[in-house]
Protein backbone atom coordinates (compact mmCIF):
# COMPACT_ATOMS: atom_id res chain seq x y z
CA UNK A 1 0.00 0.00 0.00
CA UNK A 2 2.67 2.84 0.96
CA UNK A 3 6.06 1.70 -0.17
CA UNK A 4 9.24 4.15 1.37
CA UNK A 5 12.60 3.88 0.35
CA UNK A 6 15.45 5.29 1.14
CA UNK A 7 13.78 8.62 1.94
CA UNK A 8 16.17 11.47 2.92
CA UNK A 9 15.18 14.84 3.65
CA UNK A 10 17.93 17.72 4.10
CA UNK A 11 17.56 21.35 4.99
CA UNK A 12 21.13 22.51 3.95
CA UNK A 13 23.67 20.66 6.53
CA UNK A 14 20.90 18.94 8.45
CA UNK A 15 19.31 15.86 7.82
CA UNK A 16 15.91 15.72 8.90
CA UNK A 17 15.32 12.26 7.67
CA UNK A 18 18.04 10.05 6.98
CA UNK A 19 17.47 6.95 4.54
CA UNK A 20 14.58 5.40 6.14
CA UNK A 21 12.41 2.75 4.67
CA UNK A 22 9.50 1.11 5.23
CA UNK A 23 6.21 -0.30 4.53
CA UNK A 24 3.07 -0.16 5.02
CA UNK A 25 0.46 -3.27 4.20
CA UNK A 26 -3.52 -2.54 3.02
CA UNK A 27 -5.52 -1.74 6.87
CA UNK A 28 -2.60 -1.25 8.99
CA UNK A 29 -2.18 1.17 11.33
CA UNK A 30 1.30 2.42 11.94
CA UNK A 31 2.34 3.86 14.33
CA UNK A 32 5.22 6.22 14.01
CA UNK A 33 6.69 7.13 17.49
CA UNK A 34 9.70 9.09 18.21
CA UNK A 35 10.49 12.29 20.54
CA UNK A 36 9.77 15.57 19.33
CA UNK A 37 12.24 16.69 16.13
CA UNK A 38 12.74 13.42 14.89
CA UNK A 39 11.50 13.83 11.67
CA UNK A 40 8.30 12.28 12.00
CA UNK A 41 6.10 15.23 10.83
CA UNK A 42 8.96 15.75 7.62
CA UNK A 43 8.30 12.45 6.81
CA UNK A 44 4.77 12.59 6.77
CA UNK A 45 4.97 15.81 5.16
CA UNK A 46 6.81 14.56 2.25
CA UNK A 47 4.67 10.89 1.92
CA UNK A 48 1.40 13.60 1.52
CA UNK A 49 3.21 15.60 -1.19
CA UNK A 50 3.53 18.90 1.09
CA UNK A 51 7.04 18.49 0.25
CA UNK A 52 9.40 16.74 -1.97
CA UNK A 53 11.90 14.96 -0.49
CA UNK A 54 15.97 15.02 -1.34
CA UNK A 55 16.59 11.51 -2.03
CA UNK A 56 14.38 8.23 -2.15
CA UNK A 57 11.07 7.21 -3.56
CA UNK A 58 7.31 7.30 -2.02
CA UNK A 59 4.94 5.02 -3.61
CA UNK A 60 1.34 5.24 -2.62
CA UNK A 61 -0.88 2.20 -4.04
CA UNK A 62 1.92 2.28 -6.51
CA UNK A 63 1.90 6.04 -7.41
CA UNK A 64 5.37 7.46 -7.03
CA UNK A 65 4.31 10.53 -5.17
CA UNK A 66 7.42 12.61 -7.55
CA UNK A 67 5.88 11.08 -10.54
CA UNK A 68 2.07 11.10 -10.26
CA UNK A 69 1.43 13.49 -7.73
CA UNK A 70 -2.31 13.30 -8.47
CA UNK A 71 -3.07 10.36 -7.75
CA UNK A 72 -1.36 10.30 -4.73
CA UNK A 73 -2.44 12.80 -3.29
CA UNK A 74 -6.07 11.69 -4.45
CA UNK A 75 -5.53 8.72 -2.07
CA UNK A 76 -4.50 10.40 1.25
CA UNK A 77 -6.51 12.28 4.01
CA UNK A 78 -3.96 14.10 5.63
CA UNK A 79 -4.40 15.89 8.68
CA UNK A 80 -1.28 17.78 9.75
CA UNK A 81 -0.27 18.71 13.31
CA UNK A 82 -2.05 22.09 13.23
CA UNK A 83 -5.81 21.54 11.74
CA UNK A 84 -5.48 23.19 8.72
CA UNK A 85 -8.38 25.70 9.81
CA UNK A 86 -10.51 28.50 8.00
CA UNK A 87 -11.67 29.93 11.19
CA UNK A 88 -14.03 32.34 9.92
CA UNK A 89 -15.89 29.60 8.22
CA UNK A 90 -18.71 27.55 9.80
CA UNK A 91 -18.00 23.71 10.40
CA UNK A 92 -20.43 22.68 7.28
CA UNK A 93 -19.00 25.59 5.01
CA UNK A 94 -15.52 24.35 5.46
CA UNK A 95 -16.03 20.67 4.81
CA UNK A 96 -18.28 21.61 1.67
CA UNK A 97 -15.02 23.91 0.62
CA UNK A 98 -12.99 20.94 1.28
CA UNK A 99 -15.02 18.49 -0.84
CA UNK A 100 -15.13 21.12 -3.34
CA UNK A 101 -11.26 20.83 -3.52
CA UNK A 102 -10.78 16.84 -3.13
CA UNK A 103 -13.17 17.13 -6.48
CA UNK A 104 -15.62 14.96 -4.75
CA UNK A 105 -18.57 14.09 -6.93
CA UNK A 106 -21.58 17.06 -6.56
CA UNK A 107 -24.20 14.20 -6.05
CA UNK A 108 -22.10 12.76 -3.71
CA UNK A 109 -20.94 15.48 -1.21
CA UNK A 110 -23.97 16.50 0.94
CA UNK A 111 -24.60 12.26 2.16
CA UNK A 112 -20.37 12.23 2.48
CA UNK A 113 -20.58 15.61 4.48
CA UNK A 114 -23.26 14.44 6.65
CA UNK A 115 -21.64 10.66 7.17
CA UNK A 116 -18.41 12.18 8.01
CA UNK A 117 -20.02 14.71 10.14
CA UNK A 118 -21.85 11.57 12.09
CA UNK A 119 -18.62 9.62 12.75
CA UNK A 120 -16.48 12.27 13.97
CA UNK A 121 -19.49 13.67 16.19
CA UNK A 122 -19.77 16.92 14.94
CA UNK A 123 -23.74 17.08 13.71
CA UNK A 124 -23.89 19.92 16.98
CA UNK A 125 -21.77 22.34 16.01
CA UNK A 126 -22.18 22.04 12.78
CA UNK A 127 -23.32 25.95 12.44
CA UNK A 128 -20.32 27.17 14.23
CA UNK A 129 -18.11 28.92 13.02
CA UNK A 130 -14.76 26.82 13.24
CA UNK A 131 -12.93 29.80 15.83
CA UNK A 132 -15.49 29.26 18.09
CA UNK A 133 -15.14 25.78 18.96
CA UNK A 134 -12.95 24.13 21.27
CA UNK A 135 -9.40 21.89 20.29
CA UNK A 136 -11.41 19.05 20.40
CA UNK A 137 -13.98 19.83 18.39
CA UNK A 138 -11.23 21.84 16.05
CA UNK A 139 -9.35 18.24 15.81
CA UNK A 140 -12.24 16.44 15.17
CA UNK A 141 -12.89 19.14 12.45
CA UNK A 142 -9.56 18.40 10.98
CA UNK A 143 -9.94 14.45 10.92
CA UNK A 144 -13.29 15.07 8.74
CA UNK A 145 -11.63 16.96 6.74
CA UNK A 146 -9.15 14.26 6.25
CA UNK A 147 -11.47 11.78 6.33
CA UNK A 148 -13.82 13.59 3.24
CA UNK A 149 -13.27 12.25 -0.52
CA UNK A 150 -13.25 8.75 1.34
CA UNK A 151 -9.08 8.49 0.69
CA UNK A 152 -7.80 4.72 1.25
CA UNK A 153 -4.60 6.21 3.29
CA UNK A 154 -4.93 8.23 5.78
CA UNK A 155 -1.98 10.01 7.65
CA UNK A 156 -2.18 11.50 11.00
CA UNK A 157 0.14 13.82 12.83
CA UNK A 158 0.02 13.63 16.38
CA UNK A 159 -3.97 13.50 16.15
CA UNK A 160 -4.51 13.88 20.31
CA UNK A 161 -2.00 16.85 21.24
CA UNK A 162 -3.52 19.29 23.05
CA UNK A 163 -6.87 17.34 24.09
CA UNK A 164 -8.11 16.23 27.37
CA UNK A 165 -7.70 12.31 28.29
CA UNK A 166 -11.51 12.13 27.74
CA UNK A 167 -11.45 13.21 24.08
CA UNK A 168 -8.19 11.07 23.78
CA UNK A 169 -10.16 8.37 24.26
CA UNK A 170 -12.74 8.95 22.05
CA UNK A 171 -10.54 10.00 19.59
CA UNK A 172 -8.07 6.80 20.09
CA UNK A 173 -11.24 4.55 19.64
CA UNK A 174 -12.21 6.35 16.54
CA UNK A 175 -8.96 6.06 15.00
CA UNK A 176 -9.39 1.93 15.43
CA UNK A 177 -12.69 2.14 14.20
CA UNK A 178 -11.07 4.16 10.82
CA UNK A 179 -8.74 1.43 10.73
CA UNK A 180 -11.20 -1.25 9.70
CA UNK A 181 -11.55 0.51 6.00
CA UNK A 182 -8.39 2.97 5.90
CA UNK A 183 -4.86 2.09 5.93
CA UNK A 184 -2.93 4.73 8.82
CA UNK A 185 -0.32 6.52 9.38
CA UNK A 186 -0.03 7.84 13.28
CA UNK A 187 2.71 9.67 14.63
CA UNK A 188 2.56 10.26 18.08
CA UNK A 189 4.98 10.65 21.04
CA UNK A 190 2.99 9.34 23.54
CA UNK A 191 3.81 5.51 24.03
CA UNK A 192 0.55 4.07 25.57
CA UNK A 193 -1.26 5.65 22.60
CA UNK A 194 1.14 3.85 19.98
CA UNK A 195 0.53 1.02 22.07
CA UNK A 196 -3.38 1.21 22.26
CA UNK A 197 -4.25 1.78 18.84
CA UNK A 198 -1.58 0.30 16.28
CA UNK A 199 -0.56 -3.29 14.60
CA UNK A 200 2.95 -1.89 14.12
CA UNK A 201 5.50 0.59 15.62
CA UNK A 202 8.16 2.56 13.57
CA UNK A 203 10.65 4.26 15.94
CA UNK A 204 12.44 6.86 14.73
CA UNK A 205 15.06 8.79 16.31
CA UNK A 206 17.12 11.72 14.71
CA UNK A 207 15.86 11.30 11.37
CA UNK A 208 16.72 7.43 11.84
CA UNK A 209 14.62 4.29 12.15
CA UNK A 210 15.96 2.87 15.40
CA UNK A 211 13.27 -0.39 15.59
CA UNK A 212 10.43 -1.48 13.39
CA UNK A 213 7.90 -4.51 15.00
CA UNK A 214 4.69 -4.77 16.53
CA UNK A 215 4.03 -3.33 20.10
CA UNK A 216 4.36 -6.56 21.96
CA UNK A 217 7.02 -8.20 19.81
CA UNK A 218 9.14 -5.02 20.85
CA UNK A 219 8.14 -5.21 24.32
CA UNK A 220 9.27 -8.84 24.52
CA UNK A 221 12.11 -8.37 22.32
CA UNK A 222 13.79 -6.20 24.32
CA UNK A 223 16.59 -6.58 26.99
CA UNK A 224 18.25 -9.87 28.79
CA UNK A 225 16.29 -9.93 32.07
CA UNK A 226 13.07 -10.62 33.35
CA UNK A 227 11.90 -8.39 36.46
CA UNK A 228 10.15 -9.03 38.93
CA UNK A 229 8.63 -7.18 41.69
CA UNK A 230 7.75 -8.75 44.92
CA UNK A 231 6.19 -7.14 48.04
CA UNK A 232 7.49 -9.63 50.94
CA UNK A 233 6.79 -9.63 54.96
CA UNK A 234 10.10 -10.43 57.12
CA UNK A 235 13.23 -9.12 58.00
CA UNK A 236 15.03 -7.66 54.95
CA UNK A 237 18.49 -9.50 55.21
CA UNK A 238 17.08 -13.17 55.26
CA UNK A 239 15.00 -12.72 52.72
CA UNK A 240 17.70 -10.83 50.52
CA UNK A 241 19.79 -14.49 50.98
CA UNK A 242 17.04 -16.40 50.37
CA UNK A 243 15.98 -15.14 47.52
CA UNK A 244 19.61 -15.19 45.90
CA UNK A 245 19.63 -19.15 46.77
CA UNK A 246 16.97 -19.63 44.01
CA UNK A 247 18.76 -20.84 40.68
CA UNK A 248 18.58 -18.25 37.92
CA UNK A 249 18.56 -15.30 40.08
CA UNK A 250 20.72 -12.31 38.61
CA UNK A 251 20.16 -9.59 41.29
CA UNK A 252 17.93 -8.85 44.14
CA UNK A 253 16.95 -5.45 45.20
CA UNK A 254 15.18 -4.56 48.20
CA UNK A 255 13.31 -1.24 46.88
CA UNK A 256 11.14 0.73 49.23
CA UNK A 257 10.01 -0.26 52.89
CA UNK A 258 6.18 -0.18 52.64
CA UNK A 259 5.45 -1.14 55.70
CA UNK A 260 7.19 -2.16 58.90
CA UNK A 261 9.05 -5.47 57.81
CA UNK A 262 7.31 -5.57 54.82
CA UNK A 263 9.55 -4.54 51.83
CA UNK A 264 9.37 -4.37 48.26
CA UNK A 265 11.50 -5.95 46.21
CA UNK A 266 13.23 -5.50 42.56
CA UNK A 267 14.24 -9.12 41.54
CA UNK A 268 15.77 -9.96 37.82
CA UNK A 269 16.05 -13.14 36.44
CA UNK A 270 17.56 -15.17 33.56
CA UNK A 271 15.13 -14.01 30.66
CA UNK A 272 14.25 -17.84 29.89
CA UNK A 273 13.24 -18.44 33.40
CA UNK A 274 9.88 -18.16 35.15
CA UNK A 275 11.21 -17.68 38.83
CA UNK A 276 8.12 -16.97 40.49
CA UNK A 277 6.94 -20.37 41.49
CA UNK A 278 10.36 -21.34 43.19
CA UNK A 279 9.91 -17.52 44.68
CA UNK A 280 6.65 -18.86 46.09
CA UNK A 281 7.82 -21.94 47.78
CA UNK A 282 11.01 -20.96 48.92
CA UNK A 283 9.25 -18.15 50.81
CA UNK A 284 6.70 -20.02 51.96
CA UNK A 285 8.97 -22.73 53.62
CA UNK A 286 11.22 -19.92 54.83
CA UNK A 287 7.74 -18.82 56.46
CA UNK A 288 7.78 -15.07 55.13
CA UNK A 289 4.92 -14.01 53.56
CA UNK A 290 4.41 -13.09 49.62
CA UNK A 291 2.31 -10.21 50.11
CA UNK A 292 2.11 -9.08 46.66
CA UNK A 293 4.15 -9.97 43.54
CA UNK A 294 3.82 -8.75 40.14
CA UNK A 295 6.08 -9.00 36.79
CA UNK A 296 7.85 -5.64 35.73
CA UNK A 297 7.40 -6.37 31.98
CA UNK A 298 9.38 -3.91 29.71
CA UNK A 299 7.26 -1.29 28.77
CA UNK A 300 6.99 0.63 25.33
CA UNK A 301 8.12 3.65 27.74
CA UNK A 302 11.57 1.55 28.74
CA UNK A 303 12.26 0.35 25.06
CA UNK A 304 12.24 3.72 23.47
CA UNK A 305 14.05 4.98 25.95
CA UNK A 306 16.52 2.70 25.82
CA UNK A 307 16.24 2.87 21.85
CA UNK A 308 16.51 6.05 21.83
CA UNK A 309 19.28 6.44 24.60
CA UNK A 310 21.18 4.08 22.36
CA UNK A 311 21.80 6.22 19.60
CA UNK A 312 23.58 8.32 22.19
CA UNK A 313 26.12 6.07 23.05
CA UNK A 314 27.34 5.25 19.97
CA UNK A 315 27.36 8.91 19.26
CA UNK B 1 -9.90 26.06 -9.57
CA UNK B 2 -13.58 27.39 -9.06
CA UNK B 3 -13.66 25.89 -5.45
CA UNK B 4 -10.69 27.78 -4.68
CA UNK B 5 -12.43 31.14 -6.10
CA UNK B 6 -15.67 30.37 -4.39
CA UNK B 7 -14.09 30.20 -1.10
CA UNK B 8 -12.12 33.13 -1.63
CA UNK B 9 -15.01 35.42 -2.89
CA UNK B 10 -16.85 34.48 0.07
CA UNK B 11 -13.49 35.22 2.40
CA UNK B 12 -13.63 38.67 0.57
CA UNK B 13 -17.68 39.39 1.44
CA UNK B 14 -18.11 37.35 4.91
CA UNK B 15 -15.14 39.72 6.12
CA UNK B 16 -14.95 43.65 6.10
CA UNK B 17 -12.43 43.73 3.55
CA UNK B 18 -14.27 44.00 0.61
CA UNK B 19 -16.46 45.92 1.89
CA UNK B 20 -14.54 48.52 3.11
CA UNK B 21 -12.05 48.87 0.32
CA UNK B 22 -15.24 48.68 -2.18
CA UNK B 23 -16.53 51.86 -0.14
CA UNK B 24 -13.86 53.83 0.06
CA UNK B 25 -12.90 53.47 -3.55
CA UNK B 26 -16.08 54.26 -4.47
CA UNK B 27 -15.87 58.02 -2.16
CA UNK B 28 -12.56 58.79 -3.37
CA UNK B 29 -13.68 58.18 -6.71
CA UNK B 30 -16.84 60.02 -6.38
CA UNK B 31 -14.86 63.14 -4.45
CA UNK B 32 -12.44 62.83 -7.85
CA UNK B 33 -15.78 62.66 -10.58
CA UNK B 34 -17.41 66.13 -8.20
CA UNK B 35 -13.73 67.66 -8.90
CA UNK B 36 -13.72 66.72 -12.51
CA UNK B 37 -17.16 68.09 -12.72
CA UNK B 38 -16.83 71.65 -11.35
CA UNK B 39 -14.05 72.53 -13.15
CA UNK B 40 -14.15 73.34 -17.13
CA UNK B 41 -13.04 70.13 -18.67
CA UNK B 42 -15.15 67.37 -20.10
CA UNK B 43 -12.19 64.89 -20.00
CA UNK B 44 -12.95 61.68 -18.52
CA UNK B 45 -9.72 60.11 -18.90
CA UNK B 46 -8.22 62.39 -16.31
CA UNK B 47 -10.67 60.84 -14.13
CA UNK B 48 -9.81 57.26 -14.71
CA UNK B 49 -5.92 58.46 -14.10
CA UNK B 50 -6.94 59.83 -10.63
CA UNK B 51 -8.89 56.54 -9.75
CA UNK B 52 -5.66 54.19 -10.95
CA UNK B 53 -3.74 56.43 -8.32
CA UNK B 54 -6.05 55.11 -5.92
CA UNK B 55 -5.78 52.03 -6.88
CA UNK B 56 -1.74 51.72 -5.92
CA UNK B 57 -2.97 51.71 -2.29
CA UNK B 58 -6.47 49.73 -2.81
CA UNK B 59 -5.68 46.69 -4.35
CA UNK B 60 -2.19 45.83 -1.98
CA UNK B 61 -4.96 45.70 0.99
CA UNK B 62 -6.88 43.57 -1.30
CA UNK B 63 -4.73 40.67 -2.06
CA UNK B 64 -2.38 40.98 1.17
CA UNK B 65 -3.93 37.92 3.11
CA UNK B 66 -4.19 36.11 0.04
CA UNK B 67 -1.38 33.72 -0.07
CA UNK B 68 0.14 35.08 3.02
CA UNK B 69 -2.76 34.16 5.23
CA UNK B 70 -3.07 30.79 3.90
CA UNK B 71 0.88 30.01 5.05
CA UNK B 72 0.36 31.52 8.77
CA UNK B 73 -2.26 29.93 9.45
CA UNK B 74 -1.04 26.50 7.88
CA UNK B 75 -4.21 25.85 5.79
CA UNK B 76 -1.73 26.36 2.50
CA UNK B 77 -0.62 22.16 3.66
CA UNK B 78 -4.65 21.71 2.81
CA UNK B 79 -4.13 23.22 -0.21
CA UNK B 80 -1.01 21.69 -1.44
CA UNK B 81 -1.98 18.01 -0.50
CA UNK B 82 -5.03 18.23 -2.30
CA UNK B 83 -5.76 16.93 -5.53
CA UNK B 84 -6.02 20.29 -7.19
CA UNK B 85 -3.00 21.56 -8.51
CA UNK B 86 -0.90 24.49 -7.63
CA UNK B 87 -1.73 26.58 -10.88
CA UNK B 88 -5.12 26.70 -10.63
CA UNK B 89 -5.44 27.58 -6.51
CA UNK B 90 -3.00 30.37 -7.42
CA UNK B 91 -5.26 31.50 -10.75
CA UNK B 92 -8.67 31.21 -8.61
CA UNK B 93 -7.11 33.39 -6.04
CA UNK B 94 -5.95 35.70 -8.97
CA UNK B 95 -9.55 35.62 -10.46
CA UNK B 96 -11.65 36.24 -7.05
CA UNK B 97 -9.07 39.32 -6.33
CA UNK B 98 -9.78 40.30 -9.83
CA UNK B 99 -13.43 39.82 -9.72
CA UNK B 100 -13.90 41.89 -6.86
CA UNK B 101 -12.35 44.52 -8.81
CA UNK B 102 -14.39 44.03 -11.55
CA UNK B 103 -17.10 45.36 -9.06
CA UNK B 104 -16.11 48.17 -7.68
CA UNK B 105 -15.38 49.49 -11.39
CA UNK B 106 -18.54 48.42 -12.19
CA UNK B 107 -20.11 50.55 -9.19
CA UNK B 108 -18.06 53.61 -11.40
CA UNK B 109 -20.21 52.87 -14.17
CA UNK B 110 -22.72 55.13 -12.74
CA UNK B 111 -20.09 58.49 -13.69
CA UNK B 112 -20.15 58.17 -17.53
CA UNK B 113 -24.14 57.70 -17.00
CA UNK B 114 -24.49 60.59 -15.47
CA UNK B 115 -22.58 62.84 -17.52
CA UNK B 116 -24.80 61.40 -20.48
CA UNK B 117 -27.89 62.50 -18.90
CA UNK B 118 -26.02 66.13 -18.64
CA UNK B 119 -24.47 66.13 -22.30
CA UNK B 120 -23.06 63.69 -25.07
CA UNK B 121 -20.02 62.56 -23.26
CA UNK B 122 -17.23 60.62 -25.81
CA UNK B 123 -18.20 57.31 -25.64
CA UNK B 124 -14.79 55.52 -27.43
CA UNK B 125 -12.86 57.42 -24.79
CA UNK B 126 -14.39 56.29 -21.89
CA UNK B 127 -15.21 52.50 -23.30
CA UNK B 128 -11.05 52.67 -24.21
CA UNK B 129 -10.22 54.10 -20.97
CA UNK B 130 -12.28 51.33 -18.82
CA UNK B 131 -10.48 48.57 -20.89
CA UNK B 132 -7.21 50.28 -19.99
CA UNK B 133 -8.10 50.96 -16.14
CA UNK B 134 -9.42 47.18 -15.88
CA UNK B 135 -6.05 46.35 -17.39
CA UNK B 136 -4.20 48.12 -15.27
CA UNK B 137 -5.64 47.04 -12.04
CA UNK B 138 -5.68 43.20 -13.26
CA UNK B 139 -1.55 43.99 -13.42
CA UNK B 140 -1.79 45.38 -10.08
CA UNK B 141 -3.79 42.42 -8.72
CA UNK B 142 -0.86 40.31 -10.20
CA UNK B 143 1.80 42.28 -8.47
CA UNK B 144 -0.30 42.06 -5.19
CA UNK B 145 -0.61 38.29 -5.06
CA UNK B 146 3.44 37.38 -6.12
CA UNK B 147 4.10 40.60 -3.03
CA UNK B 148 1.78 38.13 -0.91
CA UNK B 149 3.55 34.79 -1.75
CA UNK B 150 6.82 36.34 -0.14
CA UNK B 151 5.99 36.06 3.04
CA UNK B 152 3.59 35.17 6.09
CA UNK B 153 2.87 38.75 7.33
CA UNK B 154 -0.09 40.67 5.43
CA UNK B 155 1.12 43.95 6.72
CA UNK B 156 4.92 43.19 5.34
CA UNK B 157 2.81 42.00 1.76
CA UNK B 158 0.85 44.90 1.88
CA UNK B 159 3.73 47.19 2.53
CA UNK B 160 5.75 45.43 -0.36
CA UNK B 161 3.46 45.82 -3.07
CA UNK B 162 2.52 49.41 -2.50
CA UNK B 163 5.92 50.71 -2.18
CA UNK B 164 6.36 48.34 -6.04
CA UNK B 165 3.71 50.10 -7.50
CA UNK B 166 4.42 53.17 -6.41
CA UNK B 167 7.85 52.70 -7.82
CA UNK B 168 6.92 51.60 -10.74
CA UNK B 169 4.66 55.20 -11.16
CA UNK B 170 7.62 57.03 -10.58
CA UNK B 171 9.98 55.36 -12.62
CA UNK B 172 8.04 56.69 -15.65
CA UNK B 173 9.08 60.29 -14.57
CA UNK B 174 12.21 59.25 -14.13
CA UNK B 175 13.44 56.69 -17.19
CA UNK B 176 13.21 59.25 -19.67
CA UNK B 177 15.36 61.12 -17.78
CA UNK B 178 18.22 58.65 -17.39
CA UNK B 179 18.42 57.86 -21.32
CA UNK B 180 20.18 54.52 -22.60
CA UNK B 181 19.72 51.47 -21.09
CA UNK B 182 17.65 52.28 -18.04
CA UNK B 183 15.25 54.04 -19.52
CA UNK B 184 14.40 50.79 -21.34
CA UNK B 185 14.24 49.36 -18.55
CA UNK B 186 12.39 51.25 -16.37
CA UNK B 187 10.11 52.16 -19.13
CA UNK B 188 9.20 47.87 -18.98
CA UNK B 189 7.85 48.77 -15.53
CA UNK B 190 5.97 51.74 -16.20
CA UNK B 191 2.28 50.08 -15.88
CA UNK B 192 1.20 53.77 -16.24
CA UNK B 193 2.45 55.37 -19.31
CA UNK B 194 0.90 52.84 -21.03
CA UNK B 195 -3.36 53.36 -20.53
CA UNK B 196 -2.36 56.95 -22.19
CA UNK B 197 -3.66 55.08 -25.49
CA UNK B 198 -6.68 54.08 -23.66
CA UNK B 199 -7.99 57.19 -22.18
CA UNK B 200 -8.09 58.66 -25.43
CA UNK B 201 -10.02 55.64 -26.65
CA UNK B 202 -7.38 54.13 -29.00
CA UNK B 203 -7.49 49.78 -28.14
CA UNK B 204 -3.98 49.11 -29.61
CA UNK B 205 -2.51 46.02 -29.18
CA UNK B 206 1.13 46.85 -27.76
CA UNK B 207 -0.60 47.92 -24.42
CA UNK B 208 -3.35 45.27 -24.52
CA UNK B 209 -0.44 42.30 -24.41
CA UNK B 210 1.78 43.92 -22.40
CA UNK B 211 -0.49 44.01 -19.17
CA UNK B 212 -1.69 41.07 -20.27
CA UNK B 213 1.85 39.33 -20.36
CA UNK B 214 2.43 41.30 -17.10
CA UNK B 215 -0.22 39.48 -15.18
CA UNK B 216 1.16 36.43 -16.52
CA UNK B 217 4.11 36.61 -15.43
CA UNK B 218 3.44 38.02 -12.24
CA UNK B 219 1.26 34.87 -11.40
CA UNK B 220 4.19 32.28 -12.87
CA UNK B 221 6.46 33.85 -10.44
CA UNK B 222 4.05 33.46 -7.56
CA UNK B 223 3.50 29.94 -8.32
CA UNK B 224 7.33 29.99 -8.60
CA UNK B 225 7.90 30.93 -5.23
CA UNK B 226 5.69 28.66 -3.71
CA UNK B 227 7.19 26.21 -5.40
CA UNK B 228 10.50 27.00 -4.44
CA UNK B 229 9.89 27.33 -0.81
CA UNK B 230 8.69 23.82 -0.91
CA UNK B 231 11.32 22.68 -2.46
CA UNK B 232 13.97 24.39 0.40
CA UNK B 233 12.30 24.06 3.89
CA UNK B 234 9.34 23.09 5.52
Amino acid sequence: MIEIQNLTKSFGQIKAVNDISFTVEKGEILGFLGPNGAGKSTTMNIITGFMPSTEGTVKVCGYDIMENPKEVKKRIGYLPEQPPLYMDMTVTEYLRFVADLKDVNKKQTKNQISDVMELVKLVDVSGRLIKNLSKGYKQRVGLAQALLGNPEVLVLDEPTVGLDPKQIIEIRKLIKALGKQHTIILSSHILPEVSAVCEKVVIINKGKIAAIDTPENLSKGMGTVSKLSATIAGPKSSITSAIQAIYGIKLVEAHIEKEKDIVEYVIESDKDIDIRRPLFFAMAKAGYPIIELKSLDLSLEDIFLQLTMQEKEVK
Amino acid sequence: MYSIFKKELRSYFTSPTAYVMIGLFVLISSIIFYINLVTPTADYGMNLNYMSLILILIIPILTMKILAEERRSGTEVLLITSPTSLTSIVIGKYLAAFAVFLVMTVITFIYPLILSVYGKPAVAEIVGGYVGFILLGSAFIAFGLFASSLTESQIIAAIVSIVGLLLMWLLQGIGPGLGGIWSKIFSWFSLFSRTEDFYSGILSLGPIVYYLSFSAIFVFLTIRVIEKRRWSKG
